[in-house]
Protein backbone atom coordinates (compact mmCIF):
# COMPACT_ATOMS: atom_id res chain seq x y z
CA UNK A 1 0.00 0.00 0.00
CA UNK A 2 1.33 3.49 -0.79
CA UNK A 3 2.61 5.46 2.17
CA UNK A 4 1.46 9.03 2.65
CA UNK A 5 3.40 11.25 5.01
CA UNK A 6 1.38 13.87 6.84
CA UNK A 7 3.31 16.54 8.75
CA UNK A 8 1.14 18.40 11.20
CA UNK A 9 1.64 22.04 12.13
CA UNK A 10 3.16 21.09 15.49
CA UNK A 11 5.84 19.04 13.71
CA UNK A 12 4.38 15.59 14.27
CA UNK A 13 4.85 13.17 11.40
CA UNK A 14 2.17 10.60 10.63
CA UNK A 15 3.25 7.97 8.16
CA UNK A 16 0.10 6.20 6.98
CA UNK A 17 -0.50 3.34 4.57
CA UNK A 18 -3.42 4.44 2.46
CA UNK A 19 -5.29 2.16 0.09
CA UNK A 20 -5.17 2.98 -3.62
CA UNK A 21 -8.27 4.87 -4.67
CA UNK A 22 -8.85 6.67 -1.40
CA UNK A 23 -8.14 10.39 -1.26
CA UNK A 24 -5.31 11.86 0.77
CA UNK A 25 -8.08 13.53 2.84
CA UNK A 26 -9.75 10.17 3.58
CA UNK A 27 -6.40 8.68 4.53
CA UNK A 28 -6.03 11.40 7.16
CA UNK A 29 -9.59 11.38 8.48
CA UNK A 30 -9.84 7.59 8.75
CA UNK A 31 -6.56 7.43 10.66
CA UNK A 32 -7.24 10.36 12.99
CA UNK A 33 -4.50 12.57 11.61
CA UNK A 34 -5.34 15.92 13.21
CA UNK A 35 -5.76 19.16 11.30
CA UNK A 36 -7.86 18.07 8.34
CA UNK A 37 -11.52 18.91 8.92
CA UNK A 38 -13.11 18.00 5.57
CA UNK A 39 -16.41 19.60 6.52
CA UNK A 40 -18.13 18.90 3.20
CA UNK A 41 -16.98 15.28 3.11
CA UNK A 42 -14.94 15.48 -0.09
CA UNK A 43 -17.36 17.33 -2.34
CA UNK A 44 -14.95 20.14 -3.20
CA UNK A 45 -17.51 22.45 -1.60
CA UNK A 46 -15.41 23.82 1.25
CA UNK A 47 -11.70 24.35 1.77
CA UNK A 48 -11.14 22.58 5.07
CA UNK A 49 -8.94 19.72 3.83
CA UNK A 50 -6.30 22.16 2.64
CA UNK A 51 -2.67 20.95 2.61
CA UNK A 52 0.68 22.29 1.44
CA UNK A 53 2.28 19.71 -0.83
CA UNK A 54 6.02 19.15 -0.43
CA UNK A 55 7.84 21.07 -3.17
CA UNK A 56 9.45 17.96 -4.65
CA UNK A 57 6.02 16.42 -5.06
CA UNK A 58 3.92 19.34 -6.22
CA UNK A 59 4.66 19.03 -9.96
CA UNK A 60 4.21 15.26 -9.92
CA UNK A 61 0.55 15.53 -8.94
CA UNK A 62 -2.33 15.64 -11.42
CA UNK A 63 -3.22 19.26 -12.19
CA UNK A 64 -5.98 21.09 -10.35
CA UNK A 65 -9.42 21.47 -11.82
CA UNK A 66 -10.83 25.02 -11.94
CA UNK A 67 -13.20 24.25 -9.09
CA UNK A 68 -10.33 23.35 -6.80
CA UNK A 69 -8.49 26.61 -7.47
CA UNK A 70 -11.73 28.51 -6.78
CA UNK A 71 -12.15 26.77 -3.44
CA UNK A 72 -8.50 27.40 -2.55
CA UNK A 73 -9.27 31.15 -2.70
CA UNK A 74 -11.18 30.51 0.49
CA UNK A 75 -8.61 28.40 2.25
CA UNK A 76 -6.69 29.63 5.28
CA UNK A 77 -3.40 31.14 4.04
CA UNK A 78 -3.20 29.49 0.63
CA UNK A 79 0.24 29.28 -1.03
CA UNK A 80 1.59 28.20 -4.41
CA UNK A 81 1.83 24.59 -3.28
CA UNK A 82 -1.68 24.47 -1.80
CA UNK A 83 -4.04 21.64 -2.71
CA UNK A 84 -7.31 20.26 -1.42
CA UNK A 85 -6.44 16.81 -0.14
CA UNK A 86 -9.87 15.44 -1.13
CA UNK A 87 -8.82 15.91 -4.77
CA UNK A 88 -5.58 13.91 -4.44
CA UNK A 89 -6.35 10.28 -5.13
CA UNK A 90 -3.81 7.82 -3.77
CA UNK A 91 -2.06 5.54 -6.27
CA UNK A 92 1.27 3.71 -6.47
CA UNK A 93 2.74 6.80 -8.16
CA UNK A 94 2.03 8.79 -4.99
CA UNK A 95 3.88 6.39 -2.70
CA UNK A 96 5.91 8.55 -0.31
CA UNK A 97 3.91 11.75 -0.94
CA UNK A 98 4.59 14.37 1.73
CA UNK A 99 1.91 16.88 2.67
CA UNK A 100 2.11 19.58 5.34
CA UNK A 101 -1.04 20.46 7.23
CA UNK A 102 -1.67 24.18 7.88
CA UNK A 103 -2.03 25.62 11.39
CA UNK A 104 -5.77 25.72 10.93
CA UNK A 105 -8.40 25.11 8.30
CA UNK A 106 -10.61 28.15 8.80
CA UNK B 1 -42.66 34.02 23.51
CA UNK B 2 -43.47 31.69 20.59
CA UNK B 3 -45.07 28.37 21.48
CA UNK B 4 -44.83 25.57 18.98
CA UNK B 5 -44.95 21.76 18.81
CA UNK B 6 -41.46 21.58 17.34
CA UNK B 7 -38.66 23.98 16.53
CA UNK B 8 -36.43 23.10 13.59
CA UNK B 9 -32.92 24.50 13.53
CA UNK B 10 -31.75 24.72 9.93
CA UNK B 11 -33.65 25.40 6.71
CA UNK B 12 -31.69 23.08 4.44
CA UNK B 13 -33.34 20.18 2.57
CA UNK B 14 -33.53 18.01 5.67
CA UNK B 15 -35.07 20.78 7.80
CA UNK B 16 -37.61 21.57 5.08
CA UNK B 17 -38.75 17.97 4.62
CA UNK B 18 -38.88 17.47 8.38
CA UNK B 19 -41.23 20.47 8.54
CA UNK B 20 -43.37 18.80 5.87
CA UNK B 21 -43.55 15.58 7.86
CA UNK B 22 -44.52 17.41 11.06
CA UNK B 23 -47.31 19.35 9.34
CA UNK B 24 -48.54 16.20 7.62
CA UNK B 25 -49.12 14.47 10.94
CA UNK B 26 -50.84 17.54 12.34
CA UNK B 27 -48.11 19.20 14.37
CA UNK B 28 -47.06 22.79 13.94
CA UNK B 29 -43.47 23.95 13.69
CA UNK B 30 -41.24 26.95 13.14
CA UNK B 31 -37.82 27.06 11.49
CA UNK B 32 -34.75 29.13 12.44
CA UNK B 33 -31.74 29.56 10.15
CA UNK B 34 -28.61 31.65 10.43
CA UNK B 35 -28.47 32.35 6.68
CA UNK B 36 -30.57 35.07 5.07
CA UNK B 37 -32.18 32.56 2.73
CA UNK B 38 -33.79 29.13 2.73
CA UNK B 39 -31.87 26.12 1.38
CA UNK B 40 -28.81 25.59 3.57
CA UNK B 41 -25.72 24.08 1.93
CA UNK B 42 -27.70 23.47 -1.28
CA UNK B 43 -28.13 27.20 -1.76
CA UNK B 44 -24.96 28.43 -0.14
CA UNK B 45 -22.41 25.94 -1.45
CA UNK B 46 -23.75 24.50 -4.69
CA UNK B 47 -26.88 26.27 -6.03
CA UNK B 48 -25.83 25.52 -9.64
CA UNK B 49 -24.25 22.11 -9.19
CA UNK B 50 -26.39 19.18 -10.30
CA UNK B 51 -27.27 16.47 -7.78
CA UNK B 52 -27.90 12.97 -9.18
CA UNK B 53 -28.94 10.91 -6.17
CA UNK B 54 -32.29 12.22 -5.00
CA UNK B 55 -34.77 9.33 -5.37
CA UNK B 56 -37.02 9.75 -8.44
CA UNK B 57 -35.25 12.96 -9.48
CA UNK B 58 -32.59 11.99 -12.02
CA UNK B 59 -30.92 15.38 -11.93
CA UNK B 60 -31.52 18.70 -10.21
CA UNK B 61 -29.46 21.60 -8.90
CA UNK B 62 -29.29 22.65 -5.26
CA UNK B 63 -31.52 25.59 -6.08
CA UNK B 64 -34.12 23.45 -7.88
CA UNK B 65 -34.21 20.99 -5.01
CA UNK B 66 -34.81 23.81 -2.54
CA UNK B 67 -37.58 25.30 -4.69
CA UNK B 68 -39.25 21.90 -5.05
CA UNK B 69 -39.18 21.36 -1.30
CA UNK B 70 -40.68 24.80 -0.76
CA UNK B 71 -43.41 23.96 -3.28
CA UNK B 72 -44.15 20.83 -1.31
CA UNK B 73 -44.57 23.01 1.81
CA UNK B 74 -47.03 25.37 0.10
CA UNK B 75 -50.19 23.87 1.64
CA UNK B 76 -48.81 24.58 5.08
CA UNK B 77 -48.29 27.71 7.07
CA UNK B 78 -44.75 27.59 8.43
CA UNK B 79 -42.96 30.50 10.01
CA UNK B 80 -39.31 30.91 9.01
CA UNK B 81 -36.94 32.98 11.14
CA UNK B 82 -34.00 33.73 8.85
CA UNK B 83 -30.82 35.64 9.66
CA UNK B 84 -31.20 34.36 13.19
CA UNK B 85 -29.21 31.82 15.13
CA UNK B 86 -30.31 29.66 18.05
CA UNK B 87 -27.88 30.51 20.82
CA UNK B 88 -29.40 28.87 23.91
CA UNK B 89 -31.40 25.70 24.53
CA UNK B 90 -32.40 25.30 28.17
CA UNK B 91 -34.66 22.90 30.02
CA UNK B 92 -37.90 24.50 31.27
CA UNK B 93 -39.91 21.87 33.19
CA UNK B 94 -40.83 19.30 30.54
CA UNK B 95 -40.20 21.70 27.66
CA UNK B 96 -37.24 23.46 26.07
CA UNK B 97 -36.72 27.20 26.22
CA UNK B 98 -34.87 28.53 23.21
CA UNK B 99 -33.23 31.91 22.72
CA UNK B 100 -31.94 33.27 19.43
CA UNK B 101 -29.26 35.84 18.65
CA UNK B 102 -31.99 38.33 17.67
CA UNK B 103 -33.61 37.91 21.08
CA UNK B 104 -36.56 35.74 20.02
CA UNK B 105 -37.71 33.06 22.45
CA UNK B 106 -39.51 29.78 21.85
CA UNK B 107 -41.08 27.28 24.21
CA UNK B 108 -41.44 23.80 22.75
CA UNK B 109 -41.37 20.13 23.78
CA UNK B 110 -39.34 19.24 20.66
CA UNK B 111 -36.18 20.68 19.14
CA UNK B 112 -34.98 19.18 15.86
CA UNK B 113 -31.43 20.08 14.91
CA UNK B 114 -31.08 19.92 11.13
CA UNK B 115 -28.01 22.10 11.14
CA UNK B 116 -25.87 20.51 8.42
CA UNK B 117 -22.30 21.15 9.51
CA UNK B 118 -23.20 24.00 11.82
CA UNK B 119 -23.85 27.62 11.03
CA UNK B 120 -22.28 29.54 8.21
CA UNK B 121 -19.94 32.31 9.32
CA UNK B 122 -17.76 34.55 7.15
CA UNK B 123 -14.22 33.37 6.60
CA UNK B 124 -11.87 35.84 8.20
CA UNK B 125 -8.45 37.31 7.55
CA UNK B 126 -5.69 35.18 9.02
CA UNK B 127 -3.56 37.82 10.85
CA UNK B 128 -4.79 37.86 14.44
CA UNK B 129 -4.53 41.64 14.83
CA UNK B 130 -7.30 42.09 12.25
CA UNK B 131 -9.79 41.35 15.04
CA UNK B 132 -9.02 44.72 16.64
CA UNK B 133 -10.71 46.54 13.78
CA UNK B 134 -13.44 44.01 13.10
CA UNK B 135 -16.94 45.48 12.72
CA UNK B 136 -15.40 48.97 12.83
CA UNK B 137 -13.21 49.50 9.79
CA UNK B 138 -12.63 45.87 8.85
CA UNK B 139 -15.82 44.24 7.62
CA UNK B 140 -17.03 40.96 6.16
CA UNK B 141 -20.40 42.26 4.97
CA UNK B 142 -21.89 45.62 4.11
CA UNK B 143 -24.92 46.98 5.87
CA UNK B 144 -24.72 50.64 4.87
CA UNK B 145 -22.69 51.56 1.81
CA UNK B 146 -22.94 55.30 2.56
CA UNK B 147 -20.14 55.06 5.15
CA UNK B 148 -17.62 54.48 2.34
CA UNK B 149 -18.35 57.72 0.47
CA UNK B 150 -15.15 59.64 -0.25
CA UNK B 151 -13.02 57.05 1.59
CA UNK B 152 -10.35 54.61 0.51
CA UNK B 153 -11.69 51.06 0.60
CA UNK B 154 -9.50 47.98 0.18
CA UNK B 155 -11.42 44.90 -0.94
CA UNK B 156 -10.07 41.35 -0.75
CA UNK B 157 -11.47 38.41 -2.72
CA UNK B 158 -12.00 37.04 -6.22
CA UNK B 159 -15.64 36.05 -6.30
CA UNK B 160 -18.81 37.91 -7.20
CA UNK B 161 -19.20 39.66 -3.83
CA UNK B 162 -15.72 41.19 -3.99
CA UNK B 163 -16.09 42.18 -7.63
CA UNK B 164 -19.66 43.52 -7.41
CA UNK B 165 -18.83 45.68 -4.40
CA UNK B 166 -15.63 46.94 -6.06
CA UNK B 167 -17.66 48.12 -9.05
CA UNK B 168 -20.45 49.58 -6.93
CA UNK B 169 -18.21 51.41 -4.45
CA UNK B 170 -15.81 52.70 -7.15
CA UNK B 171 -18.47 55.30 -8.00
CA UNK B 172 -17.86 57.26 -4.79
CA UNK B 173 -14.72 55.77 -3.21
CA UNK B 174 -11.11 55.02 -4.00
CA UNK B 175 -10.87 51.24 -4.40
CA UNK B 176 -7.97 48.81 -3.98
CA UNK B 177 -8.90 45.29 -5.08
CA UNK B 178 -6.64 42.48 -3.91
CA UNK B 179 -6.77 38.83 -4.92
CA UNK B 180 -4.38 35.93 -4.44
CA UNK B 181 -4.19 35.02 -8.14
CA UNK B 182 -4.82 36.53 -11.60
CA UNK B 183 -8.03 34.63 -12.33
CA UNK B 184 -11.35 35.66 -10.80
CA UNK B 185 -14.29 33.42 -9.96
CA UNK B 186 -16.89 36.10 -10.74
CA UNK B 187 -19.16 36.22 -13.80
CA UNK B 188 -17.22 37.07 -16.98
CA UNK B 189 -19.15 40.31 -17.60
CA UNK B 190 -18.28 41.45 -14.08
CA UNK B 191 -14.61 40.56 -14.56
CA UNK B 192 -14.57 42.55 -17.84
CA UNK B 193 -16.08 45.53 -16.07
CA UNK B 194 -13.40 45.33 -13.38
CA UNK B 195 -10.63 45.41 -16.00
CA UNK B 196 -12.29 48.43 -17.63
CA UNK B 197 -12.38 50.28 -14.32
CA UNK B 198 -8.74 49.35 -13.68
CA UNK B 199 -7.82 50.90 -17.08
CA UNK B 200 -9.78 54.03 -16.25
CA UNK B 201 -7.87 54.28 -12.97
CA UNK B 202 -10.97 53.86 -10.82
CA UNK B 203 -9.79 50.61 -9.25
CA UNK B 204 -6.21 49.76 -8.23
CA UNK B 205 -5.81 46.05 -8.78
CA UNK B 206 -3.19 43.98 -6.95
CA UNK B 207 -3.18 40.30 -7.85
CA UNK B 208 -1.07 37.53 -6.29
CA UNK B 209 -1.11 39.48 -3.03
CA UNK B 210 -2.60 38.57 0.34
CA UNK B 211 -3.12 40.39 3.62
CA UNK B 212 0.00 40.40 5.79
CA UNK B 213 -0.69 42.90 8.59
CA UNK B 214 -2.78 45.89 9.63
CA UNK B 215 -1.51 49.17 11.12
CA UNK B 216 -3.20 51.81 13.24
CA UNK B 217 -3.85 52.48 16.90
CA UNK B 218 -7.50 53.44 17.45
CA UNK B 219 -8.27 53.80 13.82
CA UNK B 220 -7.14 51.64 10.92
CA UNK B 221 -4.49 53.57 8.98
CA UNK B 222 -2.85 51.22 6.55
CA UNK B 223 -2.34 47.58 5.69
CA UNK B 224 0.59 45.55 4.40
CA UNK B 225 0.04 43.06 1.60
CA UNK B 226 2.58 40.47 0.50
CA UNK B 227 2.96 38.25 -2.56
CA UNK B 228 4.32 34.71 -2.78
CA UNK B 229 7.85 36.03 -3.29
CA UNK B 230 7.58 37.92 -0.02
CA UNK B 231 7.45 41.38 -1.63
CA UNK B 232 5.43 43.73 0.52
CA UNK B 233 3.36 46.80 -0.26
CA UNK B 234 1.88 49.28 2.18
CA UNK B 235 -1.55 50.63 1.30
CA UNK B 236 -3.19 53.53 3.13
CA UNK B 237 -6.85 52.71 3.65
CA UNK B 238 -9.88 53.74 5.68
CA UNK B 239 -11.78 50.49 5.34
CA UNK B 240 -10.94 46.86 4.59
CA UNK B 241 -13.54 44.43 3.25
CA UNK B 242 -12.95 40.67 3.13
CA UNK B 243 -15.10 38.47 0.88
CA UNK B 244 -13.70 34.96 1.27
CA UNK B 245 -17.00 33.12 1.35
CA UNK B 246 -18.43 31.31 4.32
CA UNK B 247 -17.23 28.56 6.60
CA UNK B 248 -19.31 26.20 8.67
CA UNK B 249 -18.89 26.17 12.42
CA UNK B 250 -20.72 24.07 14.96
CA UNK B 251 -21.08 27.23 17.05
CA UNK B 252 -23.40 27.27 20.09
CA UNK B 253 -24.66 23.69 19.46
CA UNK B 254 -21.52 22.53 21.27
CA UNK B 255 -22.84 24.05 24.53
CA UNK B 256 -26.22 22.32 24.76
CA UNK B 257 -25.08 19.26 26.67
CA UNK B 258 -25.35 16.89 23.72
CA UNK B 259 -23.10 13.89 23.15
CA UNK B 260 -20.86 14.84 20.26
CA UNK B 261 -18.56 12.86 18.01
CA UNK B 262 -16.14 15.31 16.38
CA UNK B 263 -18.50 17.86 14.84
CA UNK B 264 -21.57 15.60 14.75
CA UNK B 265 -24.30 14.74 17.26
CA UNK B 266 -24.89 11.17 18.40
CA UNK B 267 -28.47 9.90 17.97
CA UNK B 268 -30.42 6.66 18.15
CA UNK B 269 -31.88 5.27 14.94
CA UNK B 270 -35.44 4.88 16.17
CA UNK B 271 -36.29 8.49 16.94
CA UNK B 272 -33.05 10.22 15.97
CA UNK B 273 -33.09 11.54 19.49
CA UNK B 274 -29.92 12.81 21.18
CA UNK B 275 -28.96 12.06 24.79
CA UNK B 276 -31.44 14.83 25.75
CA UNK B 277 -35.11 13.86 25.67
CA UNK B 278 -36.97 15.96 23.11
CA UNK B 279 -33.86 17.07 21.23
CA UNK B 280 -33.33 15.32 17.92
CA UNK B 281 -30.63 15.63 15.26
CA UNK B 282 -31.20 14.80 11.59
CA UNK B 283 -29.27 15.17 8.33
CA UNK B 284 -25.54 15.76 8.02
CA UNK B 285 -25.17 16.86 11.62
CA UNK B 286 -26.22 13.54 13.17
CA UNK B 287 -24.16 10.40 13.48
CA UNK B 288 -24.93 6.74 14.21
CA UNK B 289 -23.44 3.43 13.06
CA UNK B 290 -23.73 3.32 9.28
CA UNK B 291 -24.61 7.00 8.84
CA UNK B 292 -24.49 8.20 5.23
CA UNK B 293 -24.22 11.93 4.60
CA UNK B 294 -26.78 11.93 1.81
CA UNK B 295 -29.81 14.17 1.42
CA UNK B 296 -32.04 11.10 1.14
CA UNK B 297 -30.85 9.89 4.55
CA UNK B 298 -31.81 13.26 6.00
CA UNK B 299 -35.35 12.83 4.65
CA UNK B 300 -35.71 9.45 6.33
CA UNK B 301 -34.28 10.72 9.61
CA UNK B 302 -36.61 13.73 9.57
CA UNK B 303 -39.68 11.56 8.94
CA UNK B 304 -38.90 9.40 11.97
CA UNK B 305 -37.97 12.31 14.24
CA UNK B 306 -41.28 13.99 13.33
CA UNK B 307 -43.22 10.91 14.55
CA UNK B 308 -41.23 10.93 17.76
CA UNK B 309 -42.22 14.59 18.30
CA UNK B 310 -45.90 13.61 18.27
CA UNK B 311 -45.66 11.80 21.57
CA UNK B 312 -44.26 14.79 23.43
CA UNK B 313 -46.43 17.38 21.67
CA UNK B 314 -49.71 15.42 22.07
CA UNK B 315 -49.16 13.28 25.19
CA UNK B 316 -52.85 12.39 25.44
CA UNK B 317 -53.33 11.32 21.84
CA UNK B 318 -52.17 8.23 20.06
CA UNK B 319 -50.31 8.62 16.77
CA UNK B 320 -51.87 6.64 13.95
CA UNK B 321 -49.87 5.90 10.84
CA UNK B 322 -51.65 6.96 7.66
CA UNK B 323 -50.85 7.11 3.93
CA UNK B 324 -51.15 10.34 1.94
CA UNK B 325 -52.87 8.35 -0.81
CA UNK B 326 -55.79 7.31 1.34
CA UNK B 327 -56.09 9.43 4.49
CA UNK B 328 -58.90 11.99 4.49
CA UNK B 329 -57.34 13.82 7.43
CA UNK B 330 -54.05 14.21 5.62
CA UNK B 331 -55.78 15.32 2.43
CA UNK B 332 -57.61 17.98 4.39
CA UNK B 333 -54.31 19.20 5.79
CA UNK B 334 -52.90 19.31 2.27
CA UNK B 335 -56.01 21.10 1.01
CA UNK B 336 -56.65 18.53 -1.70
CA UNK B 337 -60.02 16.94 -2.51
CA UNK B 338 -60.49 13.37 -1.39
CA UNK B 339 -62.20 10.97 -3.79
Amino acid sequence: MPKIIYNTFDNQTHSIDVQNGLSVMEGAVQNDVPGIDADCGGGMACATCHVYVDENWFDKLPKKEDGEEDMLDMAFEPKKNSRLSCQLIVSDELDGLIVNIPSKQA
Amino acid sequence: MNKTDALIIGAGPTGLFTAHQLKLIGLNCEVVDNLDKIGGQCIELYPDKPIYDIPAIPECTGEELTNNLLNQLKPFDIKFHLNDRVDEVKKDNDKWLIKTSNGKTFLTPNVIIAGGVGSFEPRKFSPKECERFENKSLLYSIKDKKIFKGKTVTIFGGGDSALDWSIELSKDSKINLIHRRDEFRGAQATVNKIHELVKEGKINLYTKYQMSSVNGSDKLESIVIKNDEGEAKILDTDYVLGFFGLIMQLGPIANWGLNLDKKTIQVDTEKFETNQKGIYAVGDICTYPGKLKLILSGFHEGALAARACFKLARPNEKYRFEFTTSSKTIKNRLGVKSD
